[in-house]
């Protein structure tokens, strides 16, 4: 392997990922005065969180009463009690101070009569423990995701952040079971960097590119969770894959839950507001597990629209123009591009789309990177921040604007954690270099594989399977048939080919490398759903119909060599962090 | 005589020709630039055929089907695929825009794809964006403010809000700023559309206490007043923002202040 050119650099924690929770880890290390680098494969603003709507959620009491604690609730009953309550309760309790400080970072916030930060109704969200809806979810019109990114790659560059751009990650360096760095390639110039920490946290978002039809962008591959992986660690709950109940039938493009949460409504074949079935209480406000479900029963019994009666309709032409204009413009723009609807005059065609994935590296609430081993333990020098991380937070299902929040609650979390944990400028210890030669052995062998199947054709068979066999409603048939199926893709790979040798933005290699972090994700989400015979959040079984508490209420830790995979758990955390608040026992989950 | 040439290396030649081979009836021929800087070649038009039966609508479909179906060493930025991250900008029937929101039906006979002009090109599509990158960071695209209390937000009345609309939005795609003759011209002096919109964005936000000071750096002969007012950026915008207005009223402040 010498024939690569490789550059060492030294810090003292590296950030992977510039998206929401990268960037404002970065912005609290830089703060704290450590030698931070920040990695990542696209220009920052350029990150998957750019692509969040609806809001994020905070109880600033800003429209109303409210308390953090109201908002633990409806997390813990979201996450249908799979979250581990000490997390959700230092996620509730730290969200109001996270978001005063992103306005304060320049957050360009929708305002109230008297100029407060505007809050929007959302799904799951509730007043007095379930009782009714809350206006909890912080919005910047419908493009809060977006001005929350623009405004934390700001302030990372008030902070002087050192940034490595179009860098594309290939794996962790790891001693003796503790992570010393991580190797990059730089698609500019070709060349290979050794990147030496103290403390590496990864915040490389979720991987919805497992699947055909997702809101995720086609650089959501899951590269950091991949890289635990292969670094012989589990990742965590990862049959939970969200569905978005909105998504633009036959393009996937999100349509914000804001939009319901501003009084838009679903509607049948029939005509019907048949949400008022499945939940009679919240409605189109239940939470988004529970209605993608829905929606698909309704398709399934032949209520779907349209010529194929595959979907249904997302009303909103009842609402007074002005507030489709000042609230919803984002998604009016969006429904003109991929649905050639005019939202004030006609509904949206939608359908159950692959959004987020709850599952990840599995985390404390301080960020550190969990493993188990007889008990949990830390792995040094090793954290995990955003869609990428399981801290476990939305436990069984995400509450929509739980997601923003969670970016900027365990980012700052990160690099708190880091300050105290890391002496600037420390120097750095030998690692071996067998860490790198079997690193950049994969790599040299993908780049210069000549076989007959295209990474386009392995990926889509991957994409495929997965849709049909891992979808919102799961059986011990598909998910066997799936097992089988998903491992045809992985093999695949010995035969692979790239088309492309060069090294300098070579994306026919970025593409191959990142379907090999892809089928990885794939192949445990699938036997992790295989293992878990109940029904709980986003994985929703139709031979096991029932939440088992007594069997399952536990994380699934998976680890994965190839397509052999170790599954084993880890019990739910029953305990507050504080005495502030209350366990939260399990209860039916009625919306 | 003088002659006036290109360097020879730079000179864009006629490249491979990739023949339909699904027999379809409805083909369109897509031509697109190359260029390889590992290879020591000249850049070259590649021209592909493509079956537009099986394509969906947006010229990223197009990129990617051929990506995927026919060719794929070709080289582009992509991401989020609905106009929200801007990475796709580029050339295309002669016009910028974003691949993921253009439709392919709307440019008639052959499809032409360059990378946005007037930059450095990386490889094929792929431009080098790291003087604008730079630009942007010299406007100070953070909020500067002097109040204290920390615990609670800056309130902004609706209205103090509402002129934050057109200039918040902005994806930072660089369109604009590549479609300005100006900006060719004097590209590492005179700011740009996109870089003077953001600038803009924070001068007018009533939260923010150094407009003056923002207002001053701004006002030099190059990083604004080589805006002509030729109105480019405006036609180009895919998200259908106005930088020329931005900067006009940048330029009326300055004169009214």
């Amino acid at each position: 392997m010498s024939s690569y050119k490789i550059i060492d650099h030294e810090y003292d924690v590296v950030v992977l990922g510039a998206g929401g929770s990268g960037l404002r880890a970065a912005v609290g290390l830089s703060e704290a005065g450590l030698k931070t680098a920040c990695i990542s494969k696209v220009f920052p603003t350029r990150s998957h969180t750019s692509a969040a709507q609806g809001g994020i959620s905070a109880a600033l009491g800003n429209m109303g009463e409210d308390d953090w604690r109201w908002h633990m609730y409806d997390t813990v009953k979201g996450a249908d009690w799979l979250g581990d309550q000490d997390c959700i309760e230092y996620l509730c309790k730290e969200a109001p101070r996270a978001v005063i400080e992103l306005e304060r970072y320049g957050v360009p916030f929708s305002r109230t009569e008297d100029g407060k930060i505007y809050q929007r109704p959302f799904g799951g969200m509730t007043k007095n423990y379930g009782n009714e809806t809350v206006q909890r979810t912080c919005a910047a019109a419908d493009r809060t995701g977006h001005a929350i990114l623009h405004t934390l790659y700001g302030q990372a560059l008030k902070h002087n952040t050192e940034f490595f751009i179009e860098y594309f990650a290939l794996d962790l360096l790891m001693k003796d079971g503790a992570c010393k760095g991580l190797i990059a390639w730089n698609l500019d110039d070709g060349t290979i960097h050794r990147f030496r920490s103290h403390i590496t946290i990864i915040a490389t978002g979720g991987y919805g590119k497992i699947y055909y039809s997702s809101t995720s962008a086609h650089t959501c591959t899951g590269d950091g969770n991949a890289m635990i992986l292969r670094a012989g660690l589990p990742l965590q709950d990862m049959e939970f894959v969200q569905f978005h109940p909105t998504g633009i039938y036959g393009h996937g493009t999100l349509i914000s839950e804001g939009v319901r949460g501003e009084g838009g409504y679903l509607v049948n074949s029939k005509g019907e507001r048949f949400m008022e079935r499945y939940a009679p209480k919240a409605k189109d406000l239940a939470s988004r597990d529970v209605v993608s479900r829905s929606i698909a029963i309704e398709i399934n019994e032949g209520r779907g629209v349209g010529k194929e009666q595959d979907h249904v309709h997302l009303h909103l032409s009842h609402l007074d123009s002005k507030v489709i204009e000042e609230r919803l413009p984002g998604i009016s723009e969006s429904s003109r591009l991929f649905a050639n609807v005019d939202v004030t005059k006609e509904p949206i065609p939608v359908v159950p789309t692959v959004h987020y994935n709850m599952g990840g590296i599995p985390t404390n609430y301080k960020a550190e990177v969990m493993t188990i081993n007889g008990s949990e333990k830390i792995v040094p020098g090793l954290m995990a921040i955003g869609e990428a991380a399981c801290v476990s937070v939305h436990g069984a299902n995400r509450l929509g604007s739980n997601s923003l929040i969670d970016l900027v609650v365990f980012g700052r979390a990160a690099a708190k954690r880091a300050a105290e944990l890391v002496k600037p400028e420390t120097p750095h210890e030998e690692i071996s270099e067998s860490e790198t030669e079997k690193c950049l052995e994969r790599f040299d062998k993908l780049r210069n594989a000549n076989g007959e199947n295209k990474t386009a054709d392995l990926r889509l068979a991957m994409q495929k399977t997965m849709q049909l066999k891992c979808a919102v409603f799961r059986t011990d048939k598909t998910l066997k048939e799936g097992i089988n199926d998903i491992r045809k893709s992985f093999d695949g790979m010995e035969n692979i080919s790239v088309k492309d040798k060069s090294l300098i933005y070579n994306t026919d290699l970025v593409e191959t490398l990142e379907f090999d972090n892809l089928i990885r994700q794939a192949i445990i989400t699938m036997d992790s759903a295989y293992q878990r015979k109940e029904s709980r959040g986003a994985h929703a079984r139709d031979d096991f119909p029932k939440r088992d508490d007594e069997k399952f209420m536990k994380h699934t830790l998976s680890w994965c060599n190839g397509k052999e995979t170790k599954i084993d758990y880890r019990p739910v955390h029953k305990t507050t962090l504080t005495s502030d608040v209350q366990y939260f026992p399990p209860q039916e989950r009625v919306y | 005589m003088v002659q006036i040439n290109l360097p020879e290396n730079s000179k864009v030649k006629k490249g491979k020709y990739y023949k339909d081979t699904t027999g379809s009836k409805n083909i369109k021929k897509v031509n697109i630039y190359r260029w390889d800087p590992s290879s020591g070649e000249n850049p070259r038009i590649d021209t592909y055929e493509v079956d537009m039966d099986n394509c969906p609508s947006k010229v990223l479909d197009l990129l990617n089907k051929i990506k995927n179906e026919i060719d794929s060493s070709l080289a582009y930025r992509r991401s989020c695929s609905h106009g929200v991250c801007g990475s796709c900008a580029m050339n295309m029937d002669g016009k910028n825009g974003l691949a993921c929101t253009k439709p392919h039906a709307e440019i008639d006979g052959d499809i032409n794809i360059y990378p946005l002009p007037h930059l450095k090109v990386k490889k094929d599509l792929i431009g080098d964006l790291s003087i604008l990158y730079k630009q942007y960071e010299s406007i100070e695209p953070w909020l500067k403010t002097n109040k204290k209390v920390e615990a609670k937000e800056i309130y902004q009345s609706r209205e103090d809000r509402s002129k934050l609309d057109g200039a918040y939005e902005c994806i930072m795609c660089a369109c604009c700023s590549t479609a300005c003759p100006s900006y060719w011209w004097n590209g590492d002096k005179y700011l740009g559309p996109a870089v003077l919109l953001q600038a803009y964005r924070w001068i007018i936000d009533s939260r923010d206490d150094e407009r003056k000071e923002r207002l001053k750096k701004v006002a030099d002969e190059f990083k604004l007043y080589r805006c002509h007012t030729i109105m480019n950026c405006t036609n180009a915008c895919p998200k259908g923002l106005n930088p020329a207005k931005a900067i006009a009223e940048i330029k009326k402040m300055l004169a009214t202040s």
